[in-house]
C-alpha cells in the first residue's frame, strides 16, 4: 500500500486540474482512502510537488525487426549513449534505437509508463514481442501493418468485405496486436515494382484496388469490430512538399469515422513536387479541428541525430536518394516491406528547421488538446528523450521565440510560429502526453488517477524549466511500485504486452489457410502466437 | 504405436523448412517426411536418451555440473561466451543476460562466418527482402559463392529456383539462375549460367558490374571472365523484374571479406534505380541469424561484444573469438551449443585446451575431447520448443517432438545466472 500525499494532481480525464489532494494505492491500482489502513501505507510526501498519471506514448517504434535493423545499421548510434550495468539494472546503449532494457529504462526515467511500438509487420511480430518482453517496466503493444496486406486486398477487389473484417480479427488475435496500422495503404506494394501511389485513386499493381478502398474499408471494420483504438494512419506521400492536400483529403474520406493520423508533420506541405517544402500547417489543423473524429501525433523534429525507420519502402528508398549515405530495405512477402535511413536533423538546415516549426505549429493550431498527442515519432524525428524540450517550447513562449530567431531565413520566411502566442497549461500537458492518449488508445485503466486505474504514476518537481521538470520525475511508480527516484531506476521488473482478439466467424480459417499455401513460406499452423508463449500479455477487451 | 506431428520446422539450416512431418515412435523418430537429406539425419540420428553430464570426466549430477561451471566463471577474470547459432533464442537471450553480469566476452559463430556480411551492412546498408518475395517475384537469381544445393538443400524447390509464386507461376521456366564460383558445384550444374571466376577476385568482379550499370565500358577480362560474359550478367541485371543475389562464405571469407559484401550490398543497392534487387546472405545454422538479432537487441551490436567495462562495447578483430583465443586472452570459455574445435583455426582452438572450458550442447562433438565440464542438454527444436530466427530474419516458433527427459539451454543459463558473481 501506497499513499501520494498533498500533491497537486492533474487528471485531465477525471476532470482535476491542480487539486491538492491525496492519492492510495493498493494491489497496483488506484484505491478509495476507505480501502487503506492508516498506519499501513507507504507514504509519498508530495507536498509542493505535481502528481500525474504516468506517461502515454501512442507512436514509438521500439522494438522489432525495424528498431533491430536501426541497431545493427548504425553502431555510431550505440556507441551515443551507453550505460552500465548496475546492482539491480542491464548495461544497454543506444540514443536513437537504444538497446531493449535501456529503451525500458529511459522511457520510465522520463515518466513514461505505456508505450505503443507503431509498426509491426505481422509476419515478423514474434520478433517485436520478443524484443518487448525485454523491455522491462512499461507496458507495450504492436500495431499490425495491413494496408498492403494480400488477403485484405483480394477481398476488397472480390467486395467480400465480412473476409476482410473476419480476417482483420483473426490476426490481431494471432499476432496478438494491438490495433490496425496503415502505412502508405498500396504503395508499398507498388514499391515491389518499383512505383509508388501518388494519389487515393491511383491502383494497386495487381490487384485492382485503390488507396481509397483499403482506407474506408479498415477504417469501417475497426468500427465494426469496436477496437480500442481506431486505424493507426500514415498516409500518402510522406516527406513529399504538396501533401497536405492528400492528407485532408484522407481525413475527410473518413467521413466521421473514428481515425488517427500519426506523425503528422512529415504529411503537412505545401509547395511544387522536388521544390522547398513550406509549412501547410494552418491547412491541417483546421482540418483536425472540423474533424472531431481526428485525431493526431505531431512527430515533432529533434535537432540531432535520429534513425529514420518506416514500413513505407519507396518513401525511404527517395530519402536515401536525396540525403546518401546508409539505406536499408525489406521487403515482407504478401503483408508490407519497411526502410531505414539514419540522418542528422542540423539546426543550420532550412528544411529541418522548417520540419521543427511545422510540427510546433501544429501544435499551436489544432484547438483539441485531447485530439494532438506528443510524440516524436521515435526515432524518425529524433528520439524520445527529446519530449522535456518540445514540451518546454510549447508551455514557454520567450523561449520559442528565442529559438525561433536562431532559425536560418529561408525556414523563418514562411512561418507564422512567431504570431502564435499560445502557451500550453500543465494540465495541458498532462492531456497530451497522457491523458489524451491513453483515452484514444482506449486504454481505460491508463493515464488517469481513478479509483481502480492501473496505479501509473509520476510526481515531477514543478519547476519554471519545464523541460527539466519533464527530464527527471521525482518518483515514477509503475503498477503501486516506486520504479524510478530522481531520474534513475531502482526497481527493474516486467511489464505487460497488451492486445486484443476481437471474436471471428472460425469459417475464415479455412480461406486463410488456402491463401497460406500460396501466399506464405511459412505455414499456416506455425504463424499464430500462442497466448501460452507470451507469458506477460493481457488481453484488453474490445467494445 | 507410432505418432504424426505436423508443421515441424527443421532446424538444421538457416532455410527453417516448417513443414516437415514426424513420425515418432516411442523415443525413436521413425521418419522426417519432406526433410531433405541433412534435415532428415538430424531428425533420425537424434538420440534423446537422457543423459548426465560429466564434470573431469566424471558422471556428476546438474547440480554439481551447474556449480562446477559457476565456480569457473566465478574464477575468470575474462570469461568468453561462444557459439549460441544453434539454440533458441529464448537461451541467446539468457546467454547475454549472463555476460552482461560476468562483465564477459560474447561472440556467435557469425564471427567465422557472416560477421563481414554485419561489417557491410553497418558501411552502406542493405537492400534485402523474405524468402517468400523471391517466391513470388524474382526473375532473376545470383548465387554467388555459395552451393545452396549441397548446404541449403530446399532452398530452391521452397524458396528460390523452382519455387512457384505470384508472378512466377511456372517456377524454373520465369526465372534466369546464375551462378559465380570459383569451380564448378552442384548448384552450378542447375543453372542457366555459371561464371567461374578466379579465386579471390570477386571484388573486382563485382566492381566491373557497377561500372557496366553505370553505363561504362570495360574491355578487358576481369577475375578470368571476358568483357562480353560481364556486360551480359550486367545487362540481366539492369532489365530483370526483381532480381535476388544470395551469397554466402565463398564471399564472406575469401580476400576482401567485408569489402566484396559491401560491393555487392551497393550493387544491389544501385540496380533499385533501374528495377527492383534485393540482397540476401546465405545463412547456414538454424538460428545463427537469431543469434545476431538476440545480441543485438540487448546490446546494441551483433556480436564480437564485450562487457568487461560494464556496459557494451563492439569489436570487430578484437573481440571476436578467433583474435580473442589466438592472443590467450581469454581465461575461461563457455561454448554454447557449436563445435569450435573442429571449426576454428587450431591456433585459436587449441587455447581451449588449455583454459577451463564448459560445453553446452545436447550431442558429443569434437569440443567435447576439451570440455572440463559437459552439460547435455535437450536439443531444440526436437525435445523442446523454442524460437529461431530464418535467413531472411522470419522468426519461427519451433516444435517439441518429443519430451524432454534433460533440462535446456535455457533453464541451465537461469541457474547459472542465479548463482555467478556479478561483476
Amino acid at each position: 500500500m501506497l499513499g501520494i500525499t498533498g500533491g497537486a494532481v492533474f487528471d485531465p480525464i477525471n476532470g482535476i486540474e491542480g487539486r491538492l489532494m491525496d492519492i492510495w494505492i493498493k494491489n497496483g491500482k488506484i484505491a478509495s482512502p476507505e480501502e487503506v489502513e492508516p498506519g499501513e501505507a507507504r507514504i509519498i510526501d508530495a507536498s509542493g510537488l505535481v502528481v500525474m498519471p504516468g506517461g502515454v506514448d501512442i507512436h514509438s517504434h521500439i522494438a522489432g525487426a525495424k528498431a533491430n535493423a536501426g541497431r545493427k545499421l548504425c553502431p555510431e548510434d550505440s556507441r551515443r549513449l551507453l550505460r552500465p550495468r548496475a546492482e539491480n539494472t542491464r548495461s544497454g546503449s543506444g540514443y536513437t534505437v537504444p538497446s531493449t532494457h535501456l529503451t525500458g529504462y529511459l522511457y520510465t526515467e522520463m515518466g513514461y509508463t505505456t508505450v505503443m511500438e507503431a509498426a509491426s509487420a505481422p509476419l515478423t511480430v514474434r520478433h517485436t514481442h520478443e524484443e518487448l518482453e525485454d523491455i522491462p517496466i512499461i507496458d507495450k503493444g504492436a500495431f499490425l501493418t495491413m494496408g498492403n496486406n494480400h488477403f485484405i486486398m483480394k477481398c476488397i477487389r472480390n467486395g467480400e468485405k465480412e473476409k476482410v473484417r473476419d480476417y482483420v480479427a483473426w490476426l490481431l488475435g494471432a499476432a496478438k496486436g494491438f490495433a490496425i496500422k496503415i502505412v502508405n495503404p498500396g504503395g508499398v506494394e507498388n514499391w515491389k515494382y518499383g512505383k509508388n501511389v501518388h494519389n487515393l485513386d491511383d491502383e494497386v499493381i495487381g490487384f485492382g484496388v485503390t488507396p481509397r478502398q483499403i482506407l474506408t474499408t479498415l477504417a469501417r471494420i475497426s468500427e465494426e469490430l469496436k477496437l480500442p483504438h481506431p486505424p493507426h494512419i500514415h498516409g500518402l506521400r510522406l516527406g513529399q512538399p504538396g501533401n497536405a492536400d492528400i492528407t485532408v483529403e484522407t481525413m475527410k474520406l473518413m467521413n466521421g469515422l473514428d481515425a488517427h493520423f500519426c506523425h503528422i508533420h512529415f504529411m503537412s506541405y505545401s509547395g511544387k513536387r522536388g521544390g522547398f517544402p513550406r509549412s501547410a500547417a494552418a491547412q491541417v489543423a483546421q482540418a483536425v479541428n472540423e474533424n472531431p473524429n481526428i485525431s493526431i501525433d505531431v512527430g515533432q523534429v529533434i535537432f540531432g541525430p535520429a534513425t529514420t525507420m518506416t514500413s513505407d519502402g519507396p518513401s525511404q528508398f527517395s530519402l536515401s536518394q536525396r540525403i546518401g549515405g546508409k539505406w536499408m530495405n525489406d521487403d515482407l512477402e504478401s503483408e508490407s516491406g519497411g526502410g531505414l535511413v539514419p540522418l542528422v536533423y542540423k539546426r543550420n538546415n532550412p528544411l529541418h528547421c522548417t520540419m521543427w516549426l511545422t510540427g510546433l505549429e501544429l501544435f499551436l493550431l489544432t484547438d483539441d488538446p485531447w485530439r494532438v498527442f506528443l510524440t516524436t515519432d521515435h526515432p524518425n524525428a529524433g528520439p524520445f528523450c527529446g519530449y522535456p524540450g518540445v514540451i518546454r517550447l510549447l508551455m514557454d513562449r520567450d523561449f520559442r521565440a528565442q529559438e525561433f530567431e536562431k532559425m536560418p531565413k529561408k525556414a523563418k520566411k514562411n512561418s507564422t510560429l512567431r504570431e502564435l502566442d499560445r502557451e500550453y497549461t500543465l494540465n495541458e500537458v498532462a492531456i497530451i502526453t497522457r491523458a489524451g492518449p491513453a483515452r484514444r488508445l482506449g486504454l481505460k485503466n491508463k493515464g488517469h488517477i481513478g479509483i481502480g486505474a492501473d496505479a501509473d504514476i509520476t510526481i515531477y518537481a514543478d519547476q519554471d524549466d519545464k523541460e527539466k521538470m519533464f527530464a527527471q520525475p521525482r518518483y515514477v511508480i509503475k503498477d503501486g511500485v516506486v520504479v524510478a527516484r530522481d531520474g534513475r531506476i531502482v526497481c527493474e521488473r516486467p511489464g505487460r504486452i497488451l492486445y486484443v482478439a476481437p471474436p471471428y466467424d472460425s469459417k475464415i480459417e479455412e480461406d486463410i489457410r488456402k491463401h497460406f499455401r500460396k501466399a506464405y513460406t511459412v505455414s499456416f499452423d506455425n504463424y499464430p502466437i500462442l497466448a501460452d508463449h507470451l507469458p506477460l500479455g493481457e488481453m484488453i477487451a474490445c467494445g | 504405436m507410432s505418432a504424426l506431428i505436423e508443421n515441424v520446422t527443421c532446424k538444421f539450416c538457416g532455410c527453417l523448412c516448417d513443414d516437415i512431418t514426424i513420425e515418432v515412435e516411442g523415443d525413436r523418430i521413425l521418419k522426417a517426411k519432406k526433410a531433405c537429406p541433412n534435415g532428415r539425419s538430424m531428425f533420425l540420428n537424434y538420440d534423446p536418451t537422457s543423459r548426465k553430464p560429466l564434470v573431469d570426466g566424471q558422471i556428476v549430477e546438474w547440480d554439481e555440473a551447474v556449480q562446477a561451471t559457476v565456480d569457473i566463471l566465478n574464477e575468470a577474470d575474462s570469461p568468453l561466451i561462444y557459439g549460441l547459432s544453434s539454440t533458441c533464442t529464448e537461451a541467446q537471450r539468457k546467454a547475454v543476460e549472463l555476460a552482461d553480469r560476468l562483465g564477459a566476452i560474447i561472440d556467435s559463430t557469425s564471427s567465422v562466418c557472416h560477421f563481414p556480411t554485419s561489417l557491410a551492412v553497418q558501411t552502406v546498408g542493405e537492400a534485402t527482402c523474405t524468402l517468400g518475395e523471391v517466391k513470388d517475384r524474382a526473375d532473376l537469381l545470383i548465387f554467388w559463392g555459395c552451393n545452396p544445393l549441397v548446404s541449403h538443400i530446399r532452398h530452391f524447390s521452397r524458396y528460390s529456383a523452382n519455387a512457384k509464386g505470384m508472378l512466377t507461376p511456372n517456377g524454373r521456366e520465369d526465372r534466369t539462375v546464375v551462378v559465380v564460383d570459383v569451380r564448378p558445384t552442384q548448384t552450378a550444374k542447375a543453372a542457366d549460367r555459371f561464371l567461374q571466376i578466379a579465386p579471390g577476385t570477386d571484388y573486382e568482379v563485382l566492381t566491373s558490374l557497377r561500372v557496366l550499370i553505370q553505363g561504362k565500358n570495360i574491355e578487358h577480362d576481369v577475375g578470368g571472365l571476358s568483357s562480353e560474359q560481364l556486360q551480359e550478367l550486367a545487362h540481366m541485371m539492369k532489365t530483370c523484374r526483381y532480381g535476388v543475389a544470395f551469397f554466402g562464405m565463398g564471399l564472406t571469407m575469401t580476400p576482401g571479406r567485408n569489402y566484396n559484401v559491401t560491393e555487392l550490398f551497393t550493387l544491389g543497392a544501385e540496380l533499385n534505380l533501374y528495377n527492383r534487387f534485393s540482397v540476401i546472405p546465405m545463412r547456414g545454422h538454424g538460428n545463427v541469424a537469431g543469434a545476431d538479432q538476440v545480441l543485438t537487441w540487448l546490446s546494441g551490436y551483433p556480436t564480437a561484444v564485450s562487457f568487461a567495462r560494464g556496459y557494451p562495447q563492439y569489436g570487430p578483430g578484437e573481440f571476436t573469438t578467433v583474435d580473442i583465443l589466438s592472443r590467450g586472452e581469454a581465461d575461461a570459455a563457455l561454448i554454447v551449443a557449436s563445435d569450435p574445435i573442429a571449426h576454428l583455426p587450431w591456433m585459436a582452438a587449441k587455447n581451449l585446451e588449455h583454459i577451463p572450458t564448459i560445453l553446452m550442447a545436447p550431442t558429443t562433438n569434437c569440443s567435447s575431447k576439451v570440455a572440463n565440464v559437459l552439460l547435455p542438454t535437450a536439443c531444440y527444436g526436437i525435445d523442446t520448443p523454442g524460437t529461431s530466427y530464418r535467413m531472411d530474419n522470419v522468426p519461427l516458433r519451433l516444435r517439441a517432438v518429443f519430451p524432454n527427459t534433460r533440462p535446456t539451454d535455457e533453464e541451465i543459463f537461469s541457474r547459472i545466472i542465479k548463482a555467478v558473481k556479478q561483476c
